[in-house]
């Protein structure tokens, strides 16, 4: 699913879109949006006067007026159509991976029978073998396989499930590449994994999320003051000896109530989880989106998120008379039948100094010792020399007493910066210390002060003793750690927090993840982890990166930008409309008021018609930044509202001048009134 | 064309820079009045009449309530007051202290009245001399003048307690706030008030009229009867002009309320006076800021009102400065600005500011007519009206009504600093938006839906002594008036028919009462709400960007909603009197 090389505008969604607007203009569809609901009304009633009309109003104003109000209320369509098609086209390209599906269902008394994926339910068993695609998503029961999980990943490389652990987990659809699994099925058909991602990507089970109702609303009692106004001025102009005409009336009506945000508030929500379904998250609720933009704590495990989840050997440190060339040649050779990350890091930290690449098939005279848990050591019986390397109490143990002060230190100075220290030896001789130290993954540290700077805290949880812990974490720069954590310290921290008025995004994998997952308010679980884990969380990673949840942050606070900036820009138009529409319907009666008519507009038809169609074009024109959504910068919220409001406050404020007048001189030019 | 001259200046630089000063201390004052056992110098003398008059009402200081509870006590209340002063006016010629033996007061202007002061409007479609005896004076309407504004205090203590506390169900006990305010604030400030005002000349008696022989028998304009002779009015005044200004009730004791000589005699008495209006409204919002531990936000409001207040004087000023260009082009009007309707011992600097001052403020008390305006100058008392009288407002209800506007202006633009938008560490959700509009739609149903009802029909068009524009301005200035509790009038407007006396009361009661209901709502939900610590990540309730966000709420939401209607009113008549010379 490579969603992320969609274009912002195909042309395929841009055709089907469009057909969805005109289906959307149904006004029992209408009515959830209140907006564009009013708009459509107001189109109605223009038409309806078109029709019987009056002699009072030219046909050509009356009808151009209606056909723009027409195209706004399209146009508001047209966006939710375009947001809800991209989603669509993600979903039908999941859809592909599932089409008449067999499966191989374990009757109780043992006997394999082949029936259509549809009639599995909860608790089935089910035997996939090598190059079968998993019927349904379940646990595995039995077995270990590689799967491919390329249909809802995109990532080529297959990855290993097996019984027991925390990689028990498979997705229905993806294909079982090597060995053969015994199954349990955990979700009844309609109701899968992908199932949900399907319909949650197409915006059909979409639900207002709490701020988009509170925002709605919003939208609603504008539109209701509108309307009191506009109401109002009828009897105020028939005082005045104006007649006003129900087409002026609902002219600026359409264009005082907040079209913009109101014909965009949908296409912001569901490409703000299309935005996610693009980094590969699939969020559960578009709640658990914006919940993602309200997080100030992230809860990161060490491993895997901050470091790269391995120790690697970084420096040697030769005991006194032996030179650096000598250990590192001693500790290659050492680690040569060390297979662990750990030893292949010190093979290749050995090449640096100067060493040629080495392998065990060059030495057939060698008698190589392959690391084992058990011995905490590997080595090579190389010409009647013992060479070994391991941790420093095994190696004392091999030798047989005790080393020099010099190693001593080194051993003591590297375990209190956090590292790890291992000793080499041939026979009795200690030939020094090799450090081994967690890598920090790049960029983190400035990642983390970005955060900082937008106020969210950044804790990291490890197992490791406090030492290692206060290392990892200097270096990495998070702001605050908890050392030698339980699991269970995890849901302990969440709710701590939680009680603080904090709200807490965290990642997690593990069966003993998912109460921590489920207690926190963006619990992101890997789709390598167990069924539990997924269940727990609101958010799935199909790349299983941890370090994604920081993104998913940004793509919460982008979504709920680019609705407030929207929504300031909408409103702040309001006032280059007034001064179009009211100098334009009162001029006819008090030649005086000519003066207010600050864009010099043509004549009153032209103003009323170019605010209407200005008012319906800025929807179309904004578009793509509602897909797209406002460029996300990490700054400190002062900053971000000055910034924001600069562009979509003083922006929505000026801009619409310019723009009605361009559209009145288009509109002049064309003898179109 | 007059200028804007340079006693002006001195005059508006010293108005704001007193204000300025004077704000932390009565905020510090206010933070002790408002606490059921805060400590003030007044308390040796004081508590024992709290205390008695808690267990006269059967209330237990330590109690607080909820907020149905602390809006039915406030409503309660009120409704009682009303039902008591519409009683005494009826019966008021079988009631004590009638001298001029007047007669029962009407029953549609007997209701009007009565919702006039339980709004804490002052909205006076009476005469005080020719109408109201002593007694109802005093015991109807100065009653009010206090209880009235230690309602609208003791809203705003609840909606600030309910910002200020979190996870909490309860925002204060109403009783308390009410004895509190009352004991502690109004009656002894009115009292030092009142001894500052007599100082200056107002009267304060219980005589009969005076009948008198002018100097000038020609300028005498009161009513009279038996040749050259004047009857001058006399009474109490001073003791209910101290309590008009502090509580911003506005009612004046004579008909020309602070024009009359007695009831505004010299400059300075017309300095404090304005100042003293805006006392209680500018302290609140050190009150607030000081509760919600944020001095910054309650500096940041008063610095959007500040603002906003400045504009609008400056506009008035300006506008009254300039004149009449008609009458100045005839000669008849030289250099003096606008002077019609204006008392000369204020002139046009001290007449503009105080029109700019008691319609921000929901005073309503007028030391010149504000229908002799020039068009735009009297655009200024009306805008200021209509947008909820949020510029200090007033005591109470320009704060939470400015609170309100905080709620939008925190909700419209909170949301690009990316997060849930949050006010003070309370995520502003559905049910605040919710009944922070109600209160704004209120306003505008209330005043948009009268003028309008008003201007097509028969009742309403009656009224009018004016025709065309200036006419359309009147009955909105009525509307607006009644509605936010101002109290002043385009007083063109004949507003004692039945007509206009009920519907102006419904304005007056709808404006104050069912916009209380929302303001106590959204107190109670915010004080519910969890706290959100504060960090980087924080909506920033103060500095210059929100007071920029604040005001252009106030203008967009508040003022533009007005702007058609006052288009075909005030600036039509301004472009006309400019454009083509005719005057209205």
């Amino acid at each position: 699913m490579p969603a992320s090389t969609r274009k912002l505008l195909d042309p395929d969604i841009i055709g089907r879109a469009a057909l969805d607007a005109v289906r959307k203009l149904n006004p029992v569809h209408l009515l959830k949006n209140p907006v564009i609901f009013v708009t459509e009304v107001g189109a109605l009633l223009t038409t309806v006067g078109l029709l019987m009309r009056s002699k009072s109003e030219p046909a050509g104003f009356v009808l151009q007026i209606s056909v723009w109000l027409w195209f706004t209320v399209l146009f508001a369509n047209f966006a939710e159509a375009m947001a809800e098609g991209r989603g669509k086209a993600q979903a039908s390209e999941l859809r592909k991976t599932r089409t008449c599906l067999t499966a191989n269902l374990l009757r109780s008394d043992g006997s394999v029978e082949s029936v259509s994926a549809e009639r599995l339910r909860k608790g089935d068993l089910v035997i996939v073998s090598a190059r079968e695609v998993i019927p349904a998503d379940g646990e595995i029961v039995e077995g270990a396989a590689t799967v491919d999980e390329s249909a809802i990943t995109g990532e080529s490389a297959p990855v290993i499930r097996e019984a027991g652990g925390d990689r028990s987990a498979v997705t229905g659809g993806t294909r079982v590449l090597s060995d053969r699994i015994k199954v349990r099925v955990t979700s009844d058909p309609g109701q899968s994994f992908l199932d949900r991602m399907i319909s949650l990507v197409e915006g059909a089970r979409r639900q207002k999320t709490p701020n988009e109702i509170a925002l709605t609303i919003l939208l609603s009692a504008l539109t209701i003051i509108f309307l009191v106004v506009i109401i109002s001025l009828k009897p105020f102009g028939r005082y005045s000896g104006v007649d006003l005409t129900m087409t002026v009336l609902v002219a600026l009506l359409v264009c005082l109530i907040p079209t913009t945000i109101g014909g965009l508030l949908n296409a912001i929500g569901i490409a703000g989880i299309d935005r996610m379904v693009q980094k590969n998250v699939l969020a559960m609720s578009g709640r658990a989106v914006e919940a993602a933009g309200d997080v100030d704590v992230l809860l990161l495990d060490k491993t895997g998120t901050i470091t790269l989840g391995d120790r690697q050997a970084t420096d040697f440190f030769p005991a006194p008379g032996v030179t650096i060339e000598e250990m590192a040649s001693a500790a290659q050779l050492a680690s040569l039948a060390d297979e662990t990350p750990e030893g292949r890091s010190i093979v290749v930290l050995a090449k640096k100094h100067g060493l040629r690449g080495r392998s065990i098939s060059d030495m057939p005279g060698a008698a190589f010792i392959a690391f084992s848990a058990q011995t905490r050591m590997s080595g090579v019986d190389l010409g009647g020399h013992r060479i070994r390397k391991g941790a420093p109490d095994a190696i004392r143990a091999f030798i047989g007493n005790d080393y020099s002060v010099e190693v001593h230190d080194a051993v003591s100075q590297i375990a209190f910066k956090g590292g790890t220290p291992l000793l080499v030896a041939d026979e009795k001789r200690v030939l020094g210390t090799i450090e081994l130290k967690d890598i920090v993954k790049g960029g983190l540290k400035d990642r983390f002060e970005r955060f900082r700077a937008m106020g969210i805290k950044t804790v990291m949880i490890t197992g490791d003793n406090p030492l290692t812990a206060a290392a990892i974490a200097r270096e990495s720069g998070v702001d605050d750690f908890i050392a030698e954590a339980k699991p269970e310290d995890k849901l302990m921290l969440i709710r701590k927090e939680q009680a603080a008025g904090h709200l807490v995004a965290m990642t997690g994998d593990g069966t003993n993840d998912a109460p921590a997952l489920a207690q926190a308010d963006v619990g992101m679980a890997m789709n390598t982890g167990t069924q539990a884990a997924r269940e727990a969380g609101n958010m799935v990673d199909l790349d299983s990166n941890p370090t994604k949840l920081i993104e998913v942050v940004e793509i919460g606070k982008q979504l709920l930008i680019t609705r407030g900036a929207l929504t300031t820009f909408s409103i702040a138009n309001d006032v280059a409309k007034y001064f179009a529409i009211v100098p334009a319907m009162l001029v006819g009666v008090f030649p005086v008021i000519a003066p207010l008519n600050i864009m010099g507009l043509r004549s009153p038809a032209s103003a009323i018609l170019s605010a209407v169609i200005f008012n319906a074009l800025i929807i179309i024109a904004l578009i793509p930044l509602a897909l797209r959504g406002v460029r996300f910068r990490p700054l400190g919220a002062a900053a971000l509202l000055r910034r924001n409001l600069l562009i979509y406050g003083l922006g929505g404020l000026v801009a619409p001048f310019p723009g009605i007048k361009l559209v009145d001189i288009i509109l002049n030019a064309l003898h179109l009134v | 064309m007059a200028m804007m001259d340079l006693y002006g200046w001195i005059q508006l630089a010293l108005f704001v820079g007193l204000l300025f000063l004077v704000t932390k201390p009565v905020g510090l004052y206010l933070v002790r009045v408002l606490e059921p056992d805060g400590k003030t110098w007044l308390d040796r003398p004081v508590r024992p009449v709290e205390r008695l008059l808690y267990r006269v009402l059967g209330v237990d200081p330590k109690g607080e309530q909820d907020w149905k509870q602390y809006t039915q006590s406030l409503i309660s209340f009120s409704l009682a007051g009303l039902l008591f002063t519409y009683a005494v006016l009826r019966l008021q010629h079988i009631l004590p202290l009638n001298p001029q033996k007047l007669g029962p007061v009407r029953p549609d202007l007997a209701f009007n009245t009565a919702a006039s002061f339980t709004t804490n409007t002052n909205w006076q479609n009476y005469a005080g001399e020719t109408t109201l005896s002593y007694f109802s004076q005093m015991v109807g309407l100065v009653f009010h003048n206090f209880v009235s504004a230690a309602a609208g205090i003791a809203a705003a203590a609840a909606l600030v307690r309910g910002i200020a506390r979190h996870s909490a169900k309860t925002i204060g006990n109403f009783w308390v706030d009410l004895v509190r305010v009352n004991l502690y604030l109004l009656l002894p400030f009115s009292l030092v008030f009142s001894l500052f005002l007599t100082s200056q000349g107002i009267v304060q008696n219980f005589k009969p009229y005076v009948r008198t022989t002018p100097v000038e028998s020609t300028t005498a304009a009161a009513p009279d009867k038996a040749g050259n002779s004047q009857i001058i009015a006399q009474g109490p005044a001073s003791s209910q002009v101290a309590i008009k200004m502090l509580g911003t009730n506005g009612g004046g004791f004579f008909n020309a309320n602070a024009a009359h000589p007695y009831e505004n005699p010299t400059p300075l008495s017309n300095f404090i006076q304005m100042l003293s209006i805006f006392l209680i409204p500018s302290g609140l919002t050190y009150y607030l800021g000081r509760k919600v531990r944020n001095q910054k936000h309650g500096w940041a409001v008063w610095s959007a009102m500040a603002i906003l207040f400045l504009a609008a004087a400056l506009v008035c000023w300006r506008a009254e400065s300039a004149g009449n260009p008609r009458l100045q082009a005839l000669g008849v009007d030289p250099g003096g600005g606008n002077m019609e309707g204006k008392e000369v011992r204020f002139g046009v600097s001290g007449s503009s500011l105080f029109a700019t001052v008691t319609t921000a403020a929901s005073c309503g008390a007028v030391n010149s007519m504000h229908d002799s305006f020039t068009p735009l100058g009297g655009l200024v008392p009306l805008v200021n009206i209509q947008l909820g009288e949020v510029v200090f407002g007033g005591v109470g209800s320009g704060l939470y009504g400015m609170l309100i506007f905080v709620i939008l202006a925190v909700f419209l633009t909170g949301l690009m600093v990316g997060r849930t938008p949050e006010y003070l560490g309370k995520k502003i959700e559905s049910y605040d938006v919710k009944v922070s509009v109600l209160a704004v739609l209120i306003l505008i149903f209330s005043i948009l839906g009268f003028s309008a009802w008003a201007t097509v029909s028969r009742w309403g068009l009656a009224g009018l002594n004016n025709s065309g524009p200036h006419g359309l301005s009147e009955i909105l200035y009525a509307f607006s008036s009644g509605t936010g509790n101002n109290g002043s009038a385009f007083a063109g407007l004949n507003g004692n028919t039945p007509s206009y006396n009920i519907t102006l009361a419904l304005a007056m009661l709808f404006g104050r009462f069912i916009m209380m209901v929302p303001v106590l709502a959204l107190a109670g939900n915010l004080a519910r709400k969890k706290l959100i610590p504060p960090s980087e990540a924080s909506f920033p309730a103060s500095g210059p960007t929100f007071i920029i966000i604040l005001i252009g709420t106030v203008l967009i939401v508040g003022a533009l909603t007005f702007l058609p209607a006052l288009t075909l009113g005030p600036v039509v008549e301004h472009l006309l009197m400019t454009g083509s010379g005719v005057l209205y």
